[in-house]
């Protein structure tokens, strides 16, 4: 692409991102609700999609607050922190084969890197509140960055031996034969809790947790700047599923429909996944969420490295024989 | 009934009065049979103690004002504190009282024998100003710090038009908040330890897993709760004061507001004392379509506390599906009685109205349904593997501490005890019903669910026997004392009229006495303690709920475990903080 296509793609992909993020919100109360034997919001306009105007109006026409006790500078900082953190990420997803803003050949460790810078925004925001729930949360969000942030990086190690490359391009197209979430599943498996994890989602949603922490790390937080956390945590959600479609399902590739058309409709269904995993499972406690990290899931993905190293090493083998 | 003959003799009295002589004791009758004892101030202490083995419950204690009461029994002095002791394992009940003189020097503290008892004597101390020698900490539990004044006492006023004009300045709003702050050396809590500061968290009075206006203040190390402080109060409407002016009919709708979740069951309680008072007899099929009510708001009560306790540790979805489940059940209650959470629907002497036609394919309906869905919740919620992590072994008792701390149905069943009034002491026509009584063995939050989710199958049970057997004949007794009077010959002779139209505008002369009803409730065991002075309003009622003493037992059970336990260890207890003030 042009400088100038590059560019324009860049700023529609912004818009189709945070477009997305808040359609997101209405779809995941509808999509809840008729789960849950309700309506959700479905008075305003079409099926009720108006709701995401009038959500938008109301958070945007809220008196802008700052708590008098807290640390003024950080606080206004923190959400918009995983806002761009996470439209950054997206820089390097490959929508298509030529549709793509990123490709570089670290492509992988960038998104890595962006989701990690992510965290410091929950962190911030519970810490600069100056409010003890938000100090919870933010303390369970650090204990959370801990235990996840090691294995999530490691479970995506396999992809990347299978591929020799870090580049997301070059991953989708080693997937022309099979997709990766055959000879990765396990790889598969613990990336998607990490990712659930790092979106801070039900059941890994300890730093918010409603029912103990009121709002958590964003309990003193309203109006434009609350919308900010939920846009980074919506964005979020896309991120990981664009990520999971890239890594794992193939990314654009599929027969008949165009490439476009395939990512969309993997990433939309990997977001309904996700979605219907919130209605369905109970919070563990957060020293639980620790011990699954570290227990569980860090052996878990040593395990798919040996595995896939060994796998790698006997098909180099063959081909040298 | 003060003149009536002492009757029933029990083997706990013949043992009292060998032990420590006639001239200790002197017995009062009731119109309940409960032995009741008046004894000194000095000796109460050592009567309670030696009666302690025997009755391992303190089921309740509470003031009575005798100042104004023409029908004194003679034992009694200004105060009475009424201690009612429970034995469980046989089945049996005494009530022991104590004399207080106003401005005396009050009764020695019973916090010593039952842990259970510091909150009620605080709560006696708030209400009647009662002093009680050598309690831990006597301060106010359901009045805010600032009150004047002790409210059940006769000459406290009742309605806010009989004070001065409420308002509240900036400088008062400020006052009163001030008088909210936790300050934890009023706890005998420390503020650091040698290497750290304990942070002092306020979880309440609103926060969205407190189930209404309830406050603990934690003192935490990190996330571990070293002590806890419930704090109660908040949603007190002095339901026991209002019944001292309402009519014995006119309080009934005030019952159904006490645990709000369960309607028709407060009534149960509070007509079952009334008619024990009265004597009336409530005819057969009056009795089943009480049992089948009772029951409904059971399954209703325990729906809400299935949905939240799953809720409260994070799983979203089962609470809209009980939800939904409830709100059939309350189509069936509104078609029954007109009414939906508070139906206020049970009258003296029998119920408001016969069953609608079609009752039977409402109910039955409903009970065909449900156990389909309670299979899909038990897949859905008691078998997940992490909100069995969540709940397994956190927040345990033992049988022997739930009894010392007055803990009663359900969460006493879930320790082991196999207990349930229903079957060991039948009221209002249990004795008829065949029905299991689920027990636990673990105590904690995971059987206090399981032993509720049991309970509503055999509330399904009881329904259908109802169902399949409901007599035929009135809905009301004959009896001249029941509410609203009967009203069919009132316009042929004069005397039914005067009748009619008296117990209408004053209200039934419900004869002088006292007696207490303790049914098993939603939440436990809750007691309507009424004392009659011959009028047609209540000299005292006391209410003992189930709520109240569960939540002063939450320290105990939640020091050493994480906020998030405290959380799963609240919505297993399943209270109701109207339930709790009153």
């Amino acid at each position: 692409m042009s400088e100038l296509g590059t560019v324009t793609f860049g700023l529609l992909l912004i818009a189709a991102a945070v477009g997305g993020a808040a359609v997101l919100t209405w779809f995941e109360r509808r999509l809840l609700g008729i789960w849950q034997d309700r309506y959700g919001p479905d008075r305003l306009g079409p099926l009720g999609i108006g709701q995401v105007v009038a959500d938008m109006l109301k958070l945007l026409t809220k008196d802008d607050w700052v708590p008098p006790f807290s640390d003024r500078f950080v606080f206004v900082f923190a959400p918009t922190a995983i806002v761009v953190a996470m439209l950054l990420g997206f820089a390097v997803v490959p929508f298509a084969p030529q549709l793509y803003v990123l490709d570089i050949n670290i492509g992988l460790l960038f998104f890595l890197g962006m989701t990690s810078l992510a965290v410091y925004s929950v962190l911030l925001g519970g810490l600069a509140s100056n409010n003890k729930y938000a100090l919870l949360g933010g303390l369970r969000s650090a204990a959370q960055m801990v235990s996840y942030e090691v294995f999530m990086g490691l479970s995506l190690m396999g992809v990347v031996m299978l591929t020799g490359s870090f580049s997301l391009r070059a991953i989708v197209e080693a997937q022309r034969d099979l997709w990766y979430c055959v000879p990765q599943v396990l790889g598969l498996f613990t990336f998607l809790i990490a990712g659930i994890a790092e979106s801070h989602r039900l059941p890994f949603d300890l730093p918010e947790a409603e029912h103990e922490l009121t709002a958590g790390f964003h309990t003193e937080y309203g109006g434009m700047k609350f919308a900010m956390f939920m846009l980074g945590e919506y964005l979020g959600l896309i991120l990981i599923s664009c990520m999971i479609t890239t890594l794992f399902f193939g990314g654009w590739l599929g027969p008949w429909l165009p490439p476009l058309l395939w990512f969309c409709l993997k990433t939309f269904a990997l977001i309904c996944f996700f979605v219907l995993l919130r209605g369905a499972i109970p919070r563990p406690r957060y020293d639980q969420l620790m011990t699954l990290g570290w227990k569980y899931m860090l052996p878990l993905t040593l395990l798919n490295l040996v595995l896939t190293g060994a796998l790698a090493l006997l098909l180099e083998g063959q081909r040298h024989v | 009934m003060l003149h009536a003959q002492v009757t029933g003799t029990s083997e706990a009295v013949d043992d009292l009065f060998a032990r420590f002589g006639a001239a200790a004791l002197a017995r009062q009758a009731t119109a309940d049979d409960t032995p009741t004892l008046w004894v000194a101030p000095e000796q109460l202490l050592e009567v309670l103690a030696h009666l302690k083995p025997r009755f391992p419950m303190l089921l309740d204690l509470f003031g009575i004002d005798e100042r104004h009461r023409q029908h004194k029994p003679t034992a009694a002095g200004d105060f009475t504190v009424v201690y009612h002791l429970l034995n469980l394992a046989h089945p049996d009940e005494i009530r022991v009282k104590v004399a207080v003189a106003d401005g005396g020097s009050g009764v020695p503290s019973a916090a010593g024998i039952w842990p259970n008892a510091n909150w009620y004597e605080r709560e006696t101390w708030d209400m009647f100003g009662i002093e009680f020698s050598g309690h831990p900490n006597l301060r106010r539990i359901l009045l805010p710090p600032t009150w004047e004044g002790h409210p059940l006492r006769k000459e406290h006023p009742a309605r806010a038009t009989e004070m001065p004009p409420f308002s509240l300045d900036d400088d008062k709003q400020a006052m009163e908040q001030e008088a909210l702050r936790f300050v934890p050396e009023q706890w005998g809590m420390a503020r650091a330890t040698d290497d750290a500061q304990f942070m002092f968290l306020n979880l309440g009075p609103n926060h969205p897993s407190v189930h209404g206006v309830f406050r603990i203040a934690l003192q935490l190390d990190g996330e571990v709760i070293v002590d806890a402080v419930p704090d109660i109060g908040y949603h007190h409407r002095g339901a026991e004061k209002m019944a001292e002016r309402q009519s014995w009919h006119s309080f009934i709708p005030y019952t159904d507001r006490i645990d709000y979740l369960a309607g028709v069951m407060n009534n149960h309680a509070y007509v079952l004392a009334v008619e024990k008072l009265a004597g009336i007899e409530v005819p057969e099929r009056a009795r089943v379509i009480r049992i089948m009510l009772a029951e409904l708001f059971r399954i209703c009560s325990h729906l809400v506390f299935y949905g939240t306790f799953a809720q409260d540790v994070g799983q979203m979805s089962p609470v809209f599906y009980m939800f939904a489940d409830r709100e059939r059940l309350f189509g069936i209650i509104e078609a029954i009685t007109g009414g939906r959470m508070h139906p206020a629907w049970f009258r003296i002497g029998g119920v408001a109205q016969d069953l609608p036609r079609g009752w039977q394919r409402l109910v039955r309906e409903f009970i065909d349904f449900l156990p389909a869905r309670l299979d899909h919740y038990q897949a859905m919620a008691m078998d997940n593997s992490i909100l069995k992590q969540r709940t397994v072994g956190i927040g345990s008792y033992s049988v022997a501490e739930a009894l010392e701390w007055g803990i009663t149905g359900p969460a006493l069943r879930a320790a082991g005890m196999d207990f349930d009034l229903r079957r060991d002491r039948p009221y209002g026509g249990y004795e008829q019903f065949e029905f299991e009584v689920p027990v636990g063995h673990r105590g904690d939050a995971y059987d206090r669910a399981a032993v509720r989710v049991e309970e509503i199958r055999q509330s399904l049970r009881i329904v259908r026997q109802c169902l399949d057997n409901m007599p035929e004949g009135p809905y009301k007794s004959e009896h001249h004392l029941t509410t609203p009077p009967p009203k069919e010959r009132t316009l042929q002779d004069i005397e039914t009229l005067i009748h009619h139209f008296l117990h209408v505008s004053w209200g039934p002369v419900i004869p002088a006495g006292e007696a207490s009803f303790p049914i098993e409730a939603t939440k436990g065991i809750n007691n309507y303690h009424l004392v009659s002075d011959g009028g047609t309003t209540s000299y005292r009622t006391r209410i003992r709920t189930p709520s109240f003493p569960a939540l002063q037992q939450i320290p105990l059970i939640s020091r050493g475990l994480m906020i998030a336990d405290l959380i799963a260890i609240i919505a297993s207890i399943d209270f109701v903080m109207a339930d709790v003030d009153r």
